[in-house]
């Protein structure tokens, strides 16, 4: 067991834990973040994705231990502010959501690329997204929910 | 007619002619704010107080007799539970209930469930389930389409007679591989047990097929069980039956333990053991008249079961149904067999037989056109159906066919003519191909009637909201919205005074399982009726409970016995035209776009149709390109996406949809069935493609790099 300290959704936490455990795992289990999926285990869907210092991070690859003094945003930090108001929006007005089990990791990978390029081509959206299995909506009306947040959050990003 | 067109651009879905209180005008998704936000609670999700975590003990055979289980210690608080602790009887009620809740004597497949290890700690439990010693006795198993366990044939005509003498006979024979779901939210399922009544929570699509299964093994009265649908993070078919199984067996841990039970799938547990498209192989036979027509047919179906039938029965009849595709061919001779193999068993997936079918039926029409030196489009429209002719199984097309016209507008919005012209020039790797496909929607033949007696209720409550009680699930389709929209159209009231929760059997009804493009037509054909009777007895302020029963539409005559009659009450149509370029040097394909022509009657919310169409789709255009899944002496070779390979955003094409209005007057605002009929079309419009890009007949699916090069390479020696 090691104490690790990190931000986590903006407030500086404490845990005493196996420095092993997948960030995943402290998420969803000791801080009840269940926001955060667990899709494959592997890193290759992207439903367990969380921002790591504003770099989109698989987190169930990355044991806790690597967060020490790290800046944690997850799905449910995430989902207080006005980005992920806009992002939401335009994910409700595309119809961009089916089951729902991706779209947390979705969100944060929306975040993540706006964040760096607030106004990206569709196939720039591709690209980012690509990290993020969805199986139910084919994906081409969340390319167009990204585009349409990325038009309406304009100054937001 | 009027006619709903949709492109995707940058301003997104642009819709067209649809008025404002047209029910197709789409409303946004009342669920999607827990989704987005990650608030919303999928099984594992769940805080259940006391909860045990479970971990399945699997065969690493194919086929063996078990002669000698050795354990470890086991801790205080860890549990070992097997078929000794199954207090009902030890079978998965499924249609055909041959699969132990735990294996007994012998193992059939790797991965079958020995055991489960239940206990607090999940680490403890793995080195339990690790330090557990199996001793087999291997037994030979089989791999191949050898042992029927299940054969149906049927006939129409007499094609006999059409194939004595010298007529001109063209055969084909086509296979089609596994697919793996992938819903993006593994297997997952609670159970507890509490004064003598268990209850099983989960990720499912048919609560009562859990509930029928649970009161079977538990060997408890069906009102000591309990069943309740968890938000449920995309299914496919994949939880129609499968959860009945882990349902049982949860069931029986909360019993012994007297705790709460999760047993949670990761993705690998989930690829290794749980259902999968049948693979199949298809032999067509055609007759051939002096006018170049199909004058008769023959065809059989093979498909691999797996190690336990289930429901495997079904998926033949509807892939025998489907044999002669959206054609008339007045002489038919239909068989098929189910065949078993020591492999992981397969079961529902979204089209149910018709995929692997449609795929075979659509190359094969086209290679009689190519054989017989025809053009494929006129030969093809000279064998379409129309309406008033006999089905395959000699029911009757009652309803309006308007393929003709969704055909000239698919040719129209993808330049069809012109580019098959172009693309079929020597040497050029690109092509177009196009696919014509139906399918029946509900149950086949008299399964609505016999077997599942939907029923619905109507709760109007006091403060005039209306709350909707059926079994039927969300699982990202979008029943929460559509089902609700139409008791709120017919009772002339916001969409908001309409509540549907999650199913739970000790509050709903039965309406049937959420399968077989049955909800809307079935069970919001069953809501829309309902709503009518509430409307008249409407009373602010009172409460009020309606029932509507299912009755089959009297026109419907089916024969169980010889499969014959109307095997659907309505039939949805679409054509595809798909556009690909093949890699010179990699024999690589890239879909560069998809368009779609659908007749679902009417679309109860066009987007969500839309949704429908491009998820489906693109799941039926990667069955037969990229999606490879094969076993090795019972072993699946792919173990997680990393090596199933599942479409991502960069492979997902751009899509033009036109969804026609073609009214179905039986069913609520005229709808028929939508969910699994995008994913038919996709496969045989992109393996049409292919074919025309490379120019050698495609006969198998997945069509890999591996496929198209042995195809190009093995002609030219």
């Amino acid at each position: 067991m090691t104490e690790i300290k990190f931000v986590l959704n903006g407030e500086n936490v404490t845990i005493d834990v196996d420095p092993t455990k997948r960030l995943l795992d402290v998420l969803r289990e000791d801080f009840g973040l269940t926001g955060v999926k667990e899709g494959c285990g592997e890193g290759e869907c992207g439903a367990c994705s969380v921002l790591v210092d504003n770099e989109i991070v698989s987190s169930c690859l990355m044991p806790v231990g690597n967060a020490i003094g790290k800046d944690i945003v997850t799905i449910d930090g995430f989902s207080k502010t006005e980005r992920y108001r806009v992002i939401h929006g335009a994910y409700e007005d595309e119809g961009a959501v089916q089951c729902g089990f991706c779209i947390p990791g979705m969100v944060i990978a929306t975040e993540s690329l706006l964040n760096k390029n607030p106004n990206p081509t569709e196939e720039e959206i591709r690209d980012a997204l690509s990290g993020n299995l969805c199986r139910c909506t084919g994906y081409n009306m969340i390319v167009t929910a990204v585009l349409r947040a990325a038009e309406r959050g304009r100054g937001l990003w | 007619m009027r006619t709903l067109y949709f492109k995707m651009s940058r301003r997104g879905i642009v819709l067209k002619e649809v008025s404002m209180n047209d029910i197709s005008r789409p409303i946004n998704k009342l669920d999607t704010y827990g989704k987005t936000s990650g608030s919303i609670e999928y099984i594992g999700d769940m805080k259940v107080e006391g909860a045990l975590h479970a971990r399945t003990l699997r065969s690493t055979m194919a086929r063996a007799r078990i002669r000698e289980i050795r354990f470890p210690e086991i801790p205080d608080g860890y549990y070992i539970i097997d078929r000794n602790d199954v207090p009902g009887r030890n079978r998965v009620k499924i249609i055909f209930d041959d699969m132990p809740v735990f294996a007994e004597e012998e193992v059939r497949y790797i991965g079958e469930p020995i055991l489960m290890v239940v206990g607090e700690d999940r680490g403890v439990i793995r080195e339990i389930v690790e330090g557990i010693k199996v001793e087999y006795e291997p037994l030979v198993p089989e791999f191949d389409y050898v042992k029927s366990v299940v054969h149906y044939d049927y006939e129409k005509g007499n094609a006999d007679e059409y194939f004595a003498g010298d007529k001109r006979i063209v055969n084909g024979e086509y296979r089609t591989g596994y697919q793996e779901h992938i819903y993006l939210e593994p297997q997952g399922i609670i159970g507890i047990f509490e004064d003598g009544k268990s209850t099983v929570i989960g990720s499912m699509q048919c609560p009562y097929y859990i509930k029928n299964a649970v009161v079977q093994a538990m060997g408890l009265e069906p009102d000591k069980v309990r069943i309740q649908q968890a938000a449920t993070g995309g299914a496919f078919g994949g939880k129609e039956e499968f959860p009945s199984l882990i349902g049982c067996q949860v069931a029986v841990a909360s019993m012994k333990t007297g705790r709460p039970v999760r047993l949670i799938y990761d993705r690998v547990e989930d690829i290794e053991s749980t259902t999968k498209r049948h693979p199949s192989l298809i032999k067509f036979q055609a007759a051939i008249d002096g006018d170049n027509n199909i004058s008769a047919m023959r065809v059989h179906v093979s498909l691999d079961s797996g190690a336990y039938i289930g429901l495997s029965g079904v998926v033949l009849q509807r892939a025998m149904i489907a044999a002669s595709g959206v054609y008339t061919i007045d002489n038919l001779s239909v068989s098929g067999d189910v065949y078993e193999t020591n492999t992981v068993p397969n079961g529902a997936f979204r089209g149910f037989g018709a995929p692997q079918m449609f795929f075979a039926i659509e190359m094969f029409i086209n290679h009689i056109a190519k054989e017989l030196g025809e053009d494929n489009l006129a030969f093809r429209k000279r064998h379409l159906a129309r309406q008033g002719d006999a089905t395959s199984t000699g029911g009757k097309f009652r309803d309006p066919i308007i393929m003709n016209e969704m055909i000239e507008k698919v040719m129209e919005i993808s330049g069809y003519r012109e580019k098959v012209m172009e693309y079929s020039k020597p040497g050029d790797f690109r092509g177009i191909g196009m696919s014509w496909f139906l399918h029946g929607c509900g149950f086949t033949g008299s399964g609505e009637q016999k077997h599942i007696k939907g029923v619905v209720r109507l709760q109007k409550n006091k403060d005039d909201t209306v709350t909707v009680l059926a079994a039927n699930t969300e699982m990202g389709q979008g029943a929460f919205t559509t089902l609700r929209k139409i008791a709120a159209g017919i009772l002339e009231i916001p969409v908001d005074r309409v509540i549907y929760n999650n199913p739970d059997t000790d509050l709903v009804p039965d309406s049937g399982p959420t399968v077989a493009s049955r909800t809307i037509m079935v069970v919001g054909g069953l809501i829309a009726r309902a709503a009518l009777k509430l409307k008249e007895q409407w009373i602010d302020g009172k409460e009020i409970l309606v029932e509507e029963r299912y009755r089959q539409p009297d026109y419907v005559e089916w024969d169980d016995e010889t499969l014959t009659g109307d095997a659907y009450p309505a039939y949805s149509w679409g054509v595809n035209v798909a556009e690909v370029e093949v890699d010179r040097a990699t024999y690589e394909v890239t879909v560069k776009k998809l368009w779609g022509v659908y007749d679902v009657g009417k679309a109860i919310d066009e987007r969500i149709i839309i949704g429908q169409i491009e998820g489906g789709l693109l799941q039926g255009v990667a069955y037969g390109t990229i999606e490879v899944m094969d076993a090795k002496d019972g072993k699946l070779r792919q173990r997680n996406v990393t090596d199933y390979i599942i479409p991502t955003a960069c492979d997902s094409a751009p899509v033009e949809s036109v969804i026609m209005d073609n009214p179905f007057p039986l069913g609520p605002y005229g709808a028929k069935g939508a969910g699994e009929l995008p994913l038919v079309g996709g496969a045989p419009a992109v393996a049409l493609a292919i074919e025309n890009a490379i120019d050698r007949n495609v006969m198998k699916i997945p069509a890999t790099p591996e496929y198209i090069m042995e195809l190009l390479e093995n002609d030219r020696d």
